[in-house]
């Protein structure tokens, strides 16, 4: 008996299944270059609260997001991405964020409307 | 008002990948303030009164006019003017046959169907010929068979799966890889080292696993004939259904037979078995990609005959009786798997999965007057789950196995029967950093009912100091009950009396094997004369803390017995990749194996165990996209001097000399259809003078076939067509 309770109990994550959450997956465009620039685009998504999973697509710039919207904004996720030097359709990178990127992750910025 | 200068850099973009253009001329528009930008892009211009317009300009780029806000810094990339640029350079690189990630954390190779191309022929266990992480041995003079090896240890101490169920184990550990052919391959997976919990305790040194095709992804229609002059015939058919959006079938038909009796090195035994073989697969599949359904049913028969020994040896007349020396191995197999697969809607990163297979394997063999025969029935089953832990950094495998296996032999004329019951549960944590390092450590806890309860714990990690490199560590245990006369087969092609030194243990009065498996390797990427090449270094380490081991030490006898001392396989590995010039591939490797274990007289290197090892193979490859083309791939195999067992010829302590083996095939292409190729086996015409010992008196207690150490047959050369027809 103590064996099967030991397997059952290691088989136990099973049944974190059941949680109330508000999963939405989404995809914007994120400015940026190359593999450098996927990392820190990932890297700074898993720093917040509430997103499951994000990636970010090379050749397309797509970034593809799944986030629980019980946790976590659509907004301050574009603030967050655009903070670590990455403009996305509704925030623009800070200039002196953007000019200290390394050579290789400079992209073309988009002209903004003044 | 003293106004500042401005700065700026001057960029390119390029296959995703952004660089300083140096040299590029920046002036204001309608003055002779000018400038040229250095070697990081970068540029300052004082500013010009006048006007905000800057002019930039380099030859063979568009020449801009930029408006110039005073004091912010100017990003300016160029574009490639289309009319002035010379021509169009399109890069393309062939997907190399065999590679190695940079970012998995376990050390595993990735075999396309490329790659088995380069061997003669045409099953799986050919298939690791210009493969070095693995070594292919020699297994006895009378089947044929290659046994195969990595970090110094023999197939029932890796995992080999199919489509990640154990395939080659139990009573189909010697000739099992014989039982896939070639054209069914989509892929293998060689990993060094500890494997993952998830696929059981049971892997020590490695894991291979092959993928077979896919009803949903193979060709409609595919016939494969292979024919060479050495007497081996092959067919392979695939057909392929899409019956509606979501189901399809497939059905793969293989046969292949040796039915021309050769002997040419006049022992009057056949140099080769004469083979038959039938194999049909049956698989369906079905996919729901919107509600995430996948779901694999697969069905397979199998009957393989072979026969060796004399060359006039007729089973019917001879069979039982002293006139000749004859063998016959018939295999029949029937397998039937179940896969099931469900990945959540939205949560990509979860799934479920459900295996279940059944195989029954019943071999009825005889040696001269020796008898083997094993039925074995087994049942797998493995119910996975897959999530993460708050993101998709932190993910986890969980999950439960269930495993029934009834082994009953007659050996000699002596019953065995066992069952072995298991079932396990498993954890298995994995950690992503998304750049520098990852890690996966499992555990697993399983109740057998021969090996007991206990905990399998396994860790992998992987970390990328610097570009192109990665340096990788994994330890981990595994245990196994040693199937001590299926596994050594070849004992029956000897008349060595068998001596089992039972004590209380489960499995033939002896204790199953346990074993702790560490080591790691060094990957790095470099560029040598302008080209790519790839440098490996591996060191693993297996040390036994109990074994059950096999013991040819003495002539005329084998003996089993649980391991007393130590026992270990120490191996090392340097390696490199290069492709020094187009279409040309080459690979190196050097190896190392101490594979020491304690019998009764003492600590001694494996029998057939070289220390050490050289493997070199190019190959080139100017097959284009119409399919027609040259393919030409040499191999050169040294293998360094082997202990040999004691034996009535050459008594204790007789070491057989190295040896190389040269290898080579040339393919011409005609078409993606039909291809003709004439290859060359031990091209340098190396070969064990006698193989046999006691080959006068077959049914005497000298007779001996095991020890093999070199080729048999001399130079072979083959030819061959493979005639694909695909997509009518």
């Amino acid at each position: 008996m103590k064996k099967v309770i030991l397997i059952l109990l290691l088989a136990a994550p099973l049944s974190l299944l059941a949680q109330k959450k508000d999963i939405q997956k989404t995809s914007f465009e994120v400015e940026g270059v190359c593999g450098m620039c996927k990392a820190r685009i990932e890297k700074t998504a898993f720093g917040l609260k509430g997103i499951k999973t994000a990636s970010w697509d090379i050749p397309t710039h797509q970034f593809t997001i799944l986030y629980d919207a019980n946790k976590i904004s659509l907004e301050e996720v574009h603030q967050a991405v655009a903070n670590a030097g990455h403009d996305t359709p509704l925030v623009t990178a800070p200039d002196e964020v953007y000019e200290k990127l390394p050579m290789c992750c400079l992209y073309e910025r988009k002209k903004k409307v003044e | 008002m003293a106004q500042t200068p401005e700065e700026g850099r001057i960029l390119i973009q390029e296959n995703n990948e952004t660089y300083p253009l140096a040299g590029v001329n920046i002036f204001w528009l309608n003055t002779t303030i000018g400038t040229v930008s250095d070697q990081e892009g970068k540029f300052v211009i004082p500013s010009a009164a006048s006007t905000d317009q800057l002019i930039v300009k380099y030859l063979g780029f568009k020449t801009d006019t930029l408006t110039v806000t005073p004091g912010k810094i100017i990003f300016h990339f160029m574009k490639e003017n289309a009319v002035e640029s010379l021509e169009e350079v399109e890069l393309t690189q062939r997907r190399k046959a065999a590679q190695k990630s940079y970012i998995a954390a376990q050390n595993v190779m990735q075999v396309n169907s490329a790659e088995l191309l380069k061997a003669a022929c045409c099953n799986l266990s050919e298939s690791f010929e210009t493969n070095p992480s693995i070594d292919v041995n020699f297994s006895d003079a009378l089947t044929g068979t290659k046994q195969i090896r990595m970090l110094g240890l023999s197939s029932p101490y890796l995992l080999i799966t199919e489509e990640n169920i154990p395939s080659v184990r139990g009573a189909s550990q010697i000739y099992g890889l014989t039982y896939t052919p070639g054209t069914w391959i989509e892929s293998i997976q060689i990993t060094k080292g500890a494997g993952s919990v998830t696929n059981g305790f049971e892997s020590i040194a490695g894991q291979i696993n092959t993928e077979l095709q896919k009803p949903f992804l193979d060709a409609p229609l595919f016939v494969n004939l292979f024919s060479s002059i050495n007497g081996r015939q092959e067919a392979n058919a695939h057909w392929n259904n899409k019956l509606s959006d979501k189901w399809s079938t497939g059905l793969y038909i293989h046969g292949n037979q040796r039915s021309l009796a050769t002997d040419r090195n006049k022992d009057d035994f056949l140099d080769l078995p004469l083979t038959k073989q039938v194999n049909l697969l049956n698989r369906w599949q079905y996919t729901d990609v919107e509600k995430g359904w996948v779901s694999f049913l697969s069905l397979r028969y199998l009957d393989d005959q072979k026969q060796t020994g004399a060359e006039n040896f007729n089973p019917d007349t001879d069979r039982g009786l002293t006139n000749r020396w004859g063998s016959e191995i018939d295999t029949q197999r029937f397998d039937a798997s179940l896969k099931l697969g469900y990945v959540f809607p939205l949560l990509t990163y979860q799934s479920f999965g459900f295996q279940a297979a059944y195989n029954s394997h019943d071999q009825k063999a005889y040696y001269g007057l020796r008898q083997y025969d094993i039925n074995h029935k087994s049942f797998f089953s493995n119910l996975l789950f897959n999530s993460i832990l708050g993101n998709t950094k932190n993910k986890f495998k969980t999950g439960l196995n269930l495993a029934w296996d009834r082994y009953d032999e007659w050996v000699d004329g002596t019953n065995y029967q066992r069952t072995d019951q298991v079932l396990g549960a498993f954890f298995e944590y994995t950690y992503d950093s998304l750049d520098r390092w990852n890690i996966v450590a499992g555990l697993r806890v399983d109740s057998h009912n021969n090996l007991g309860t206990f905990i399998t714990p396994r860790l992998h990690a992987r970390y990328t100091p610097w570009e192109r490199a990665a340096l990788r560590f994994s330890m981990g245990q595994g245990r196994k009950a040693a199937n001590v006369f299926a596994e050594n087969q070849t004992l029956f092609a000897t008349n060595r009396a068998i001596n089992l030194r039972q004590n209380s243990g489960n499995i033939y009065g002896l204790r199953p094997e346990k074993a702790w498996n560490y080591g790691g390797s060094i990957q790095q990427g470099i560029t040598l004369f302008g080209q790519q090449a790839e440098l490996n270094i591996d060191y693993y380490v297996t040390t036994f803390q109990d074994q059950v081991v096999v013991d040819w030490e003495t002539a005329r006898y084998i003996r089993f017995y649980n391991l007393e001392g130590e026992s270990y396989a120490k191996s090392f590995q340097l390696g490199m990749d290069y492709a020094p010039i187009k279409n040309v591939s080459m690979r190196f490797a050097y190896k190392n194996h101490q594979v020491k274990t304690t019998y009764l007289d003492g600590l001694k290197q494996k029998p057939l165990q070289p220390e050490h090892r050289f493997f070199a193979n190019a190959d080139y490859n100017n097959v284009n996209e119409t399919g027609k083309g040259w393919r030409a791939d040499l191999t050169y195999h040294f293998v360094g001097e082997q202990r040999l067992a004691a034996n009535p010829r050459d008594g204790q302590g007789f070491s057989a000399p190295a040896y190389g083996l040269w290898n080579a095939q040339l393919t011409r292409v005609f078409s993606p259809q039909f291809e003709i190729y004439l290859g060359g086996e031990n091209l340098s015409n190396q070969r064990q003078a006698n193989p046999v010992i006691g080959i006068d008196q077959p049914f005497g207690r000298n007779f001996d076939a095991s020890l093999v150490y070199a080729p048999v047959f001399g130079r072979m050369i083959y030819a061959g067509l493979r005639f694909n027809l695909k997509n009518l």
